[in-house]
């Protein structure tokens, strides 16, 4: 019981302060990764990969797909209801509002100092993704060889992955199912 | 009363269902379905609820169901729209969820998530590069960017605190900005 609790109470906050779409929900994931040991690291790019291959939110599938791992499906529904309950109070909230809240130039400063904020909250957690995915920072400490440090095969990958992401735009699904096929046959 | 918040509730359900992404993937469907099947509102309405979603916290697409929702039938349509649009994404990613974790030890799987894992760091840093293009403007914005930046990484400070303190902050420095501007504007 305290368990769905906490999941409530962990993902309402994370509904409540994660302002600025899907991906803006990953620093907070990270955190809460980290205080509360739910989850590992590697589970929050397993999720990333998920939400974006499958229909809906981000922020929605990343919430179900932690509660699932921290309690089975009703910590999955929990951990969801959590993530939507504070925008769904506020946004009730403002629709009584809403001509005086979309004019307001505090609201306007106030995203001022949100957007570089936010952004580099992401940039943060992208980091740390990136330290997972294509460095090796353990065996680097470890041996303080910079050759052990990345492995060329993966950070080739990233970079051409970038480029594409970057020229073309393909959909993300579409990304990922490359990838997943190119890691099994060049045995990543 | 009951048959329009089911009709609400399926409409949402079926968006939560086939948008990849979520967000403005979503306005097509709206557009057709809300717009020119049931003539509850006009598209600028839509985009006018798009507009103000991402000036506040939770999922957009969640807040803009919310919207919709609150229109038609006050709270109870406000939650029929916005459980709408989580129940696939419960369905679906605990199945997802399920499979992935029983299939985890395969050989396969693993080198197909060690490759995807690389992909999402190419996916993080596209979209931090155009937040950063997007919302950063002047030297305000990069120098908040990187002290967040510095801080989530080599601080434990929370991310809570870090949005509270930069919509402050953001607030703050555009009043003294628009203040002095008008002080040096008036005739001495």
């Amino acid at each position: 019981m305290m368990i769905y609790l906490q999941l409530f109470w962990e993902f309402f906050k994370i509904g409540l302060f994660a302002v600025g779409g899907g991906m803006a929900t990953l620093p907070f994931l990270q955190k809460l990764a980290v205080t509360s040991g739910w989850y590992s690291q590697a589970l929050i790019t397993d999720m990333i990969a998920v939400s974006e291959s499958t229909p809906g939110p981000v922020g929605v599938n990343m919430a179900t797909y932690v509660g699932c791992s921290v309690a089975g499906v009703p910590g999955g529904i929990i951990a969801t209801l959590g993530v939507i309950t504070p925008a769904i109070i506020i946004v009730n909230i403002v629709s009584a509002y809403l001509e005086k809240f979309r004019e307001s130039t505090l609201v306007e400063n106030v995203f001022y100092g949100l957007r570089p904020a936010v952004t580099g909250l992401i940039a943060a957690a992208g980091f740390s993704v990136v330290e997972a995915g294509v460095l090796h920072m353990d065996v680097f400490l470890q041996t303080h060889n910079f050759l052990d440090l990345i492995e060329l095969k993966k950070l080739i990958w990233f970079i051409l992955m970038y480029a594409v992401i970057r020229k073309y735009k393909p959909h993300p699904i579409l990304c990922i199912a490359v990838s997943a096929v190119a890691g099994i046959i060049l045995l990543f | 009363m009951a048959g329009e918040l089911l009709d609400l509730y399926l409409l949402f359900f079926r968006m939560g269902a086939v948008t990849f992404g979520g967000g403005y993937a979503m306005l097509p469907i709206l557009r057709r379905e809300i717009v020119q099947k049931r003539r509850w509102m006009s598209e600028e309405e839509i985009i006018d609820y798009y507009a103000v979603s991402q000036g506040l916290p939770g999922i957009i697409s969640v807040n803009v169901g919310v919207f919709i929702g609150h229109k038609q039938k006050k709270v109870p349509g406000a939650l029929a729209a916005a459980f709408g649009v989580v129940s696939p994404c419960i369905i679906i990613i605990s199945v997802i969820y399920f499979l992935l974790s029983s299939f985890q030890d395969n050989v396969y799987v693993r080198h197909a998530l060690s490759a995807i894992t690389v992909c999402v760091a190419a996916l993080i840093l596209d979209t931090v590069l155009a937040m950063a293009r997007k919302g950063i403007k002047d030297i305000f914005g990069i120098v908040l960017c990187l002290a967040v930046l510095y801080l989530s990484l080599f601080t434990s400070v929370s991310p809570i605190l870090i949005i509270i303190a930069s919509g402050l902050l953001g607030a703050v420095v555009q009043a003294l900005k628009t203040g002095s501007a008008m002080k040096g504007g008036q005739p001495k």
